[in-house]
């Protein structure tokens, strides 16, 4: 039989599997841990819910990535041929360990999940207040309209034959409809802090998503619906939106602006806005 | 089930003669296999260039590549790109390599059996994939080029043709119709992996003494049945949208740059994100199991011990197999689909974490106590296990929807499927390269070299994809061809020119593999003995290469497990399967099945 040279020589190829393990988990760790490059602050209470939310699957997938990889480390080299001579341990399993971390693992997992459930529910199973800020979303390639009910409170009737970018009315507002008279069209779109904002999205065209990260809110825009979602920003500032599905050739530039503003701030904006239309 | 006192053959066939019947039209799964493996080879080197190409234009933007004439990429080539860099991987590559490839080479002689079941069929399967590649490949020629909707090809983008972007007339069409030829191709295959495993395993090989490979193969060809049915459906659908009129996917009232669209009404564009990820979560199952059972394999045999947990690791790939099948909505927590839903998707995809976990540990298990041989494909076959772990551990942030409403569709999500996927996959094909390379041409892939490919592949993907879910975490969002558009993407460029040097060099390094595989064709080290790797399962007991009908008509009987190491009282630390009692007893094989080589 032919001799083989590799098991005596494994300890440098063993040793070095283990050291770019550690080093693998150590830069990894490093980096979580740093947070070089991580979220923008949550300007939504249900945003902290979140965050806290990604904290605890963090610790937890954290601590098995460390633990799985070192303990990779250690068995490839604590295990390293010796010689041709040796044998192996024989055994084929253990059922108590199978069962154990079987219910280690299903406890821990579905237990995460069913802990996220709370931030969910907050975000989706329960509808806008009655006094929410109605505002509608249009997405379309590759801008984003929004549009506000003006003083009466009524949205106007739009029509996709009178869709036209070019003479300055891109979501198809129906103007002699006396509802549609006074709703003000924006092309990027504000709100006042601490009050409710209801989002209704659609899109003309493609599906695109309507993203913004401090909301920690992303919502699909699908032709054919009308999807309501909601949130509450607690910091006034300027948030950039940005598409997140792949709408064409112009998805990378489709992006608009959030402003939340002071009441009073808004109030103004809104007149401007109005006043411009 | 057939009891297997009585062995069921295959037509045995006379050996072919002439170039035409022996290489090309063959119907002998040890040349279609092949032909698959270099279908596969051919199509991850094209994937790879498609995607240097685009980690170049993304941080290089002004570069003038060879084929924009006139001037730098345009948003909708890079999009072309990235649709069929992700088709031509998920499809050519991973689900052809591991399974088709592999798994025709070696599930009949891992099994006893002559050849697969249906050989016709199956030189059939594979000229339909490589018709189904060269329509592909063709959508980059036609006019308007090839598709911009990513390999997910979502409606109405994918269904409305040129008005809505370049590439999404004749080029869309003949990506649907190359994928519904290659949906065709794997039924086919499927058919014939399952019915070959359940009738043609041999004496002895009942299914508890079969490899792990060999239970991966079927569990795969399972949820490949019952899957490609369903896209091929679904490509059907779509082409009736586009070409005659029909409205699946296609609301009303829909405008396109002030054209109002008067000839679809009704249609539900969340419709086709069902059907497709109906199909494309047990898709990602079929790309990895194959490689999960090469891993077990290899594992078990460069530790010289019984895989850990044998009955464990079969339970979790069928708890796998079935569990893939109901978690497709997590694709789909954000797509407007009823949140209610994404609880139930939700804690399916939490608890499909579980037997993934089992598989982890048991692949310690395995490890722990042995004597590891450090071969290449024993490299790789570790390094599968660390990319999995990372990979799949991202998963849990993924399938939480609430998480999942910041991190959808950013390159968080490119980050977790390459790890986990694309690049896991990829390793388990290597491992199982360099593992099986000396059997399938009685030659030796180059150690020395094999090893620096994988020190380079290793460091290099975790190079490429870990700095990726930062970029997500930072809200970066995925299939953008230019990273001037959103004004909070300036911070992360370093970071993606990072990843972009990364990925040339990686790629570069898989030169290195390319290089070794053409050479050692004719110049390897020949294998001359039968079993150098000191294995246990039936390929191990016959020549380098195989006689045409494996077994030179001498079908073993197997008589043990396929993972007998450092068996207690053993003369050596291996019994393989097919030694009879006697044989182990007086280590004297007798002249029995094999010729020798």
């Amino acid at each position: 039989m032919r001799k083989r040279k590799a098991c005596k020589g494994s300890t440098p190829i063993a040793a070095a599997f283990a050291v770019v393990l550690v080093a693998l988990t150590v830069i990894t760790t490093y980096l979580f841990v740093a947070k070089t490059w991580w979220f923008p602050p949550a300007i939504t209470d249900v945003g902290h819910e979140i965050d806290a939310q990604f904290m605890r699957t963090l610790w937890i997938t954290g601590i098995i990535f460390i633990l799985a990889q070192l303990g990779l480390a250690w068995v490839i080299f604590r295990y390293r041929g010796r010689g041709r001579d040796q044998r192996a341990s024989h055994f084929e399993g253990n059922a108590g360990m199978e069962i154990a971390w079987t219910i280690a693992t299903v406890t821990l997992f579905v237990g995460l999940g069913l802990y996220g459930q709370d931030a969910w529910a907050k975000v989706h199973y329960q509808e806008a207040g009655a006094g929410a800020l109605q505002i509608e979303v249009t997405a379309q390639q590759f801008a984003w309209n929004f549009r506000y009910a003006g003083p009466d409170g009524k949205f106007g009737r739009i029509k996709p034959e009178l869709v036209s970018a070019s003479t300055g009315n891109p979501v198809g507002l129906d103007r002699t409809d006396p509802d549609g008279k006074d709703d003000i069209v924006s092309p990027i779109i504000g709100v006042p802090v601490s009050r409710e904002v209801e989002l209704v999205l659609r899109s003309q065209d493609v599906t695109h998503s309507f993203f913004v990260r401090e909301l920690r809110l992303k919502q699909d825009a699908v032709p054919g619906m009308l999807i309501h979602i909601h949130f509450t920003a607690n910091q006034i500032g300027d948030y950039e939106i940005a598409c997140a599905e792949l709408c064409g050739l112009g998805h990378y530039r489709m992006r608009s602006l959030l402003r939340v503003m002071s009441q009073v701030d808004y109030d103004q904006w809104l007149k401007e806005t109005a006043a411009n239309q | 089930m057939a009891s297997h006192a009585e062995v069921v053959h295959v037509h045995v066939h006379t050996a072919p003669t002439g170039f035409i019947r022996k290489y090309v039209f063959s119907v002998d799964h040890k040349v279609i296999g092949i032909q698959y493996y270099l279908l596969a080879l051919f199509s991850v080197f094209l994937g790879m260039s498609l995607s240097l190409l685009m980690r170049i234009h993304l941080v290089w933007p002004a570069l003038h590549l060879p084929f924009t004439p006139g001037g730098q990429m345009t948003p909708e080539q890079y999009l072309a790109l990235l649709t069929m860099h992700g088709t031509i991987m998920v499809f050519m590559v991973l689900t052809t390599a591991p399974q088709s490839g592999f798994g025709n080479y070696f599930l009949p002689i891992q099994i006893g059996a002559e050849d697969m079941a249906f050989p016709v069929l199956n030189m059939l399967s594979f000229w339909t994939t490589f018709v189904s590649l060269l329509v592909m490949v063709a959508a980059f020629f036609v006019s308007g080029g090839a598709p911009i909707g990513g390999w997910t090809s979502y409606p109405p983008l994918s269904a409305l043709g040129e008005i809505v972007g370049p590439g999404q007339g004749a080029g869309q069409t003949l990506w649907i119709v190359g994928l519904a030829i290659f949906c065709a191709a794997s039924l086919l295959g499927a058919i014939n992996f399952i019915t070959t495993t359940i009738d043609l395993r041999c004496k002895g090989m009942t299914l508890m003494r079969m490899p792990l490979t060999v239970w991966a193969w079927l569990i795969t060809a399972v949820l490949g049945l019952l899957a490609f049915g369903v896209l091929l459906a679904a490509c059907a659908l779509l082409l009736l949208d586009r070409s005659l009129g029909t409205s699946f996917f296609v609301p009303g009232g829909l405008v396109v740059t002030d054209q109002v669209i008067t000839w679809h009404k009704g249609g539900s564009p969340i419709l086709w994100q069902h059907l497709f990820w109906f199909f494309g979560h047990p898709e990602v199952y079929i790309a990895i199991l194959p490689g999960m059972g090469v891993a077990s394999h290899l594992l078990s045999t460069f530790s010289r011990k019984p895989i850990f947990g044998y009955r464990a690791m079969v339970y979790a790939m069928l708890s796998i197999g079935f569990l893939g099948f109901t978690v497709w909505g997590h694709h789909m927590f954000i797509s407007g689909m009823s949140p209610y839903s994404a609880f139930a998707f939700s804690l399916l995809t939490m608890s499909i974490g579980v037997p993934s976990a089992i598989k982890t540990f048991n692949w310690l298990g395995t490890l722990w106590g042995g004597q590891i041989r450090f071969t290449t494909s024993m490299l790789f076959a570790l390094g599968f296990v660390s990319l999995f772990v990372s990979g799949g551990l991202s998963g849990l942030f993924l399938a939480q929807p609430a998480i999942d409403l910041y991190l959808h569709d950013t390159y968080y999500v490119v980050a977790h499927f390459h790890l986990i996927m694309g690049v896991a996959a990829i390793f388990g094909i290597f491992a199982a390269t360099y593992f099986w390379f000396p059997k399938m041409f009685g030659r030796f892939l180059n150690e020395r070299i094999g090893k620096v490919h994988f020190w380079l592949t290793f460091i290099g993907v975790y190079s490429i994809f870990m700095p990726m879910h930062f970029l997500g975490i930072a809200g970066h969002p995925r299939r953008y061809a230019d990273l001037t558009g959103v004004q909070y993407l300036n911070g992360l460029i370093p970071v993606q020119r990072f990843i972009s040097i990364a990925a040339f060099i990686t790629i570069g390094s898989q030169l290195l593999f390319l290089f070794n595989f053409l050479w050692s064709l004719w110049g390897g080290k020949k294998a001359t003995e039968m079993n150098p790797w000191e294995a246990t399962t039936l390929a191990w007991s016959i020549p380098s290469p195989p006689p045409f009908d494996n077994f030179a008509g001498h079908i073993p009987t197997v008589y043990r497990g396929p993972y007998e190491f450092a068996v207690p009282g053993a003369r050596q630390d291996y019994v393989p399967q097919q030694l009879t009692p006697a044989e182990v007893a007086t280590g004297e094989v007798s002249s029995g099945p094999t010729v020798k080589a």
